[in-house]
């Protein structure tokens, strides 16, 4: 009992004296924390990383794998360009013309080291032994009717090209203009490739009107990542203009308005330092730090100030008093809900996904900022200011008697309730169970952006966009042109071609196939893997002679000669199906080939795919983690063990509600909603401290029974927990503008779960809170008496 | 007897001047074709070293032979030592000083000789950073030149590609015009104009007291950081070839 109240003592004489100086320096102290904040500002910097690789932690054995895939064949980003003519027939000497113009202007891109097109796709033929490579359509204005209906045969006879390159209509066409970024810059994709391609685009539409252009590939990708977090960020202003509204209504003060803004800017200010610190390149998930950081800062000042206001709208204090009354009673509660969500957010880095290690850093290092200043800058400002107060009751007693009507409706039937809610979440958590995880990289953009539309429409008309590639062993230096691992090889790509899911393989067997019938004057029989080795060699030798500037066999085969790489591109499937089936590939190599050809499948599309899975896995330990300190916090917050674990209930419940709504309303989750039990669980707690901790004070200092003092903290508790939600929604509803899934299907649930703590905090945890005290009263010599800390 | 020393002097620089940077750079260029006339004809081994940027190599072996021709292009013959199963694969070039080259290829497997039409000269040559069109012969034919400047005895000349197949806009070639005209550096941009390629010329030596041969090139391939290292050894001018041995049956036969 000393040493508690000696504690409770001691937490009083810090929050007073720490609120006198505030106030008796209150220039000096606002000063200085315009000084941090300008400070830490001036560090501030913020550039924005499109590539995909940051969405993988340097450990991720998938990015392990494909790295490795990478440094042994050339590694390439592309841009393809897809051209549908509205003729719908690219063989006309007008067409040709066209794309034989894209694709000379296509080489000036900045790092290109190639460019494919239908155009100068090498076409090989045979006549006895004389062998012929030429550009499939080379000065296309001087081809006569004949020639241009040949080289349509040609074409739609290439493997190569047909489902590649070319559609089987032959009415669509891509351009792939491969470069080579020396990644020395940040800016070599936004400031340099992309505004050359977008350029060279529109002034081709211009000239040819007649086709319809469309664009994907990993450089267009990149810069839709790269601007869709510059529009997340946009979102900052949106909030920010909510923000001055809420505020105002809440406190009916402009100074108050303009205090909070003060302190939600020093705030992001500060984070923006950070950021600049830290030296972290912003992506869309971490983009969206400062909504988060406005949404839930903003509840700590409107905590202190409409406490202040109503000390004296209400009890008649004079500013000062007011303001240390505030003080006295928020600046623990602040605290404590600040301390949730730090750590809740610090959760993040248990993950396996670095963007949200920045979110939950740069988060929780803004919301420590936004505590300092809720506690200094605020106060001292609201010292400074004229603020006046009226006395207004009348609404506040209208309220106050809805949320007593709904305290007295939940006392009456707690039992009930208790079993309608146990049922409801029972439901909704078994549905929980239904959701499957799907990271389609290419989804998460939404239908706004045109990276997404583009690249459905190259799906629906041209190739597919997802891509697994196999490097396969042969085992031994040069070994590649054994005719044994040809043979298998071809065996592997047969049997990829068979499979539904397949849209084009590119393997290494193709080649050699090819070539031998070249050998053969085309004879079609020979199209098979050549005999010995020696000859498939020397095919190979020969087929490298042949390759045209800015290819070589280092796309396909290793500097060795021991592996090749097979490209399998596939329909869009889910994550899921993506694993399943590069699976079944690693099997059936496994099953039908020696053992120096198994391997793994690997590619961007495969990692985005285990993304989720991988994320959850890693992020389980951080939740319990999480889960075990908050609850630890709430126990020492209330200084009660029981309450503490009964905490638990409503604070785990609302993440099992918001998935099991989830499942009704998309049932397919991403990567950015698994950090939403970590980063909720820390926002959602403060409901329940707010209700618990007046529950508490009710029936220790008041010494009401279990459903008087539920029905005291309604009233007490009731409106301020409504409005912080209501805060919170607003921010959340807000990021769930987001073009970016990760962004808006996060913020999204997280709307939910929050709707959903609220609602559990007003019926199951009052419930709760009466049938557990039943009990409770037998041993009720136990109970504690002290005051805790967070009593207002 | 000063208003004449002026009046000379401006006259010299007013000479230097008249001449064009297109005229001077096109004099430099037959200049170095000059020295180098009249070898007849050699042979060499080459040593070919791929390097790609994790700095995993591989090795080829290699003989060439090559015949000098004023009317046409030289003639060349390339016969492959090692790796062992493309052994005695051979490649026979005729370089014409306009239009595309002749090329044929013998392979001991199928112990057929091939001929290739392809005017695909910007195509690298057997996965090396060298292109054909940087091997093949440098007939004064195939470019635009334009004087660039002048360092001490090196003499840097822009060279344009006529041929539209080209893979450069430009080169930039430097010549030591003290040496024989020797090349010691050839800058290569691609087609958008920026700097593909370096190849440095090194370990020189004068063979028949005219003809300077580099015994090393050293290719660097700036945009995908891979590099080609040719060793050139057992240079031999007193093997008195004929157009005999640069024929299908002399392909055949290497």
């Amino acid at each position: 009992m000393n040493a508690i109240k000696k504690a409770r003592n001691a937490t009083t004489v810090f929050t007073r004296s720490w609120a006198n100086f505030v106030i008796k320096y209150k220039w000096p102290v606002l000063l200085a924390t315009l000084i941090l904040a300008l400070g830490l500002g001036s560090q501030g910097s913020m550039e924005f990383d499109g590539d995909y690789h940051v969405f993988f932690s340097k450990s991720n054995p998938e990015l392990e794998a494909f790295d490795a895939l990478q440094e042994k064949y050339t590694k390439d980003d592309n841009v393809i360009i897809v051209l549908s003519p509205s003729n719908g027939n690219l063989f006309t000497k007008e067409n040709l013309i066209a794309i034989e113009e894209l694709t000379a202007e296509a080489w000036n891109t900045p790092y290109s080291s190639r460019v494919d097109a239908l155009t100068n796709f090498q076409h090989t033929s045979a006549d006895g032994d004389d062998l012929y490579v030429d550009d499939l359509s080379y000065e296309s204005s001087l081809k006569t009717d004949a020639e241009i209906l040949e080289i349509k045969e040609k074409a739609l006879k290439e493997p190569l090209l047909v489902n590649r390159i070319l559609n089987e209509a032959g009415s669509v066409t891509a351009i792939n203009i491969t470069v080579r970024l020396p990644g020395e810059d940040i800016n070599e994709i936004p400031g340099e490739v992309t505004p050359f391609v977008r350029n060279m685009i529109s002034d081709f539409k211009e000239k040819h009107p007649n086709f319809k252009v469309h664009t994907s590939g990993l450089i267009p990708m990149n810069t839709a990542f790269f601007e869709s977090s510059m529009k997340d960020m946009a979102l900052t202003m949106i909030m920010l203009i909510i923000v001055i509204i809420t505020t105002f209504i809440l406190t009916r003060n402009i100074w108050s308005t303009l205090a909070t803004l003060v302190v939600v800017m020093f705030s992001i200010m500060s984070a923006i330092g950070f950021v600049g610190i830290m030296d972290i390149k912003m992506t869309p998930p971490s983009a969206v730090f400062p909504t988060m950081i406005l949404t839930l800062a903003v509840a700590d000042s409107i905590h202190i100030l409409v406490t202040m206001l109503q000390k004296m709208r209400k009890d008649g204090l004079n500013k000062v008093e007011a303001l240390k009354e505030s003080m006295r009673l928020n600046f623990m509660p602040v605290f404590i809900t600040s301390l949730t969500t730090v750590i809740g957010f610090l959760t993040m880095n248990f993950g396996d996904v670095p963007p949200f290690w920045d979110l939950g850093n740069i988060t929780a290092f803004g919301m420590t900022m936004a505590f300092l200043y809720s506690t200094t800058a605020l106060p001292a400002l609201m010292a400074i200011l004229p603020v006046k107060s009226k006395a207004k009751k009348e609404t506040t007693v209208v309220r106050k008697n809805w949320y007593t009507g709904l305290g007295n409706y939940v006392v009456k039937q707690p039992v009930r309730l208790t079993i309608i809610s146990v049922l409801v979440i029972g439901g909704l958590t078994y549905l929980a169970t239904k959701n499957t995880f799907n990271d389609e990289f290419v989804n998460y953009f939404d239908e706004t952006v045109q990276f997404r539309t583009d690249t459905d429409y190259i799906k629906d008309n041209l190739t597919g966009i997802y891509n697994i590639e196999y490097s396969v062993g042969s085992g031994e230096s040069g070994g590649i042109n054994n005719p044994e691992y040809l043979k298998h090889l071809n065996a592997f790509e047969d049997w990829l071609n068979g499979q539904p899911e397949v849209i084009h393989v590119n393997a290494f067997s193709e080649v050699a196939r090819r070539v031998n019938r070249s050998m053969h004057g085309d004879d079609e029989s020979f199209y098979r893997i050549p005999d010995s080795r020696d000859e498939a060699a020397q095919y190979l030798l020969l087929y490298e002679l042949s390759l045209p500037f800015g290819l070589d066999l280092n796309n396909q085969i290793n500097v060795d000669k021991s592996e090749t790489r097979v490209t399998v591109t596939i329909e869009n499937v889910s994550s899921a199906e993506m694993i399943a089936f590069s699976k079944k590939g690693e099997e059936w190599l496994r099953n039908n080939t020696p053992e120096a050809m198994h391997t793994m499948g690997v590619s961007p599309t495969l990692m985005f795919s285990k993304l989720g899975f991988r994320q959850a896995d890693s992020m389980l330990k951080g939740n319990i983690i999480a889960l075990i300190l908050i609850s630890l916090v709430l126990m020492l917050a209330l200084k009660n063990f029981k309450l503490g674990l009964l905490s638990i209930i409503p604070n785990v419940t609302p993440v099992l509600v918001g998935f099991g709504i989830w499942a009704l309303y998309k049932a397919q989750i991403n990567t950015g909603m698994v950090i939403v039990f970590g980063m909720t669980l820390g926002i959602i707690v403060d409901d329940t401290v707010h209700f618990m901790s007046k529950f508490l004070r009710a029936r220790r200092e008041l010494g009401y029974d279990a459903k008087q003092a539920v029905v005291y903290a309604f009233e007490t508790v009731g409106k301020a927990l409504v409005t912080t939600t209501i805060v919170l929604l607003a921010g959340f509803a807000v990021l769930s503008t987001s073009s970016f899934a990760l962004n808006s299907y996060m913020a999204r649930i997280t709307v939910i779960i929050i709707l959903a703590a609220l609602i559990i905090d007003f019926v199951l945890l009052p419930s709760l809170l009466i049938l557990t005290s039943r009990k409770e009263a037998v041993v009720a010599k136990n109970t504690e008496k002290a005051q805790i800390a967070f009593d207002k | 007897m000063k208003k004449i020393v002026f009046a000379l002097a401006a006259l010299i620089t007013f000479g230097i001047h008249a001449q064009s940077p297109e005229a001077r750079g096109l004099k430099i260029a037959k200049a170095a074709e000059q020295a180098d006339l009249g070898f007849k004809s050699s042979t060499v081994n080459l040593e070919m070293t791929l390097k790609n940027k994790n700095g995993q190599t591989s090795q080829r072996s290699l003989t060439t032979k090559t015949l000098e021709l004023t009317e046409d292009g030289d003639k060349s013959l390339i016969v492959f030592n090692s790796p062992k199963d493309v052994k005695g694969t051979s490649t026979l070039t005729f370089t014409h000083k306009v239009g595309s080259d002749d090329q044929w290829l013998f392979l001991p497997s199928i112990k057929r000789v091939k001929r290739i039409s392809s005017n695909n000269k910007s195509g690298p040559f057997v996965g090396s950073e060298f292109a054909y069109e940087d091997l093949s012969s440098q007939e004064v034919e195939k470019y635009k030149y334009k004087f660039i400047e002048e360092k001490g005895s090196l003499l840097t000349v822009e060279q344009d590609p006529v041929d539209p197949k080209s893979g450069y806009t430009r080169r930039l070639v430097t010549y030591n015009k003290d040496k024989g005209y020797r090349l010691e550096k050839i800058e290569f941009y691609d087609r958008k104009n920026a700097l593909l390629k370096t190849l440095i010329y090194s370990n020189y030596k004068v063979y028949k007291n005219k003809f300077w041969r580099a015994s090393r090139f050293v290719m660097t391939n700036h945009q995908s950081k891979k590099e080609t290292i040719l060793e050139f050894s057992d240079y031999n001018f007193d093997v008195n070839l004929t157009d005999e041995d640069f024929t299908q049956v002399a392909l055949k036969r290497s």
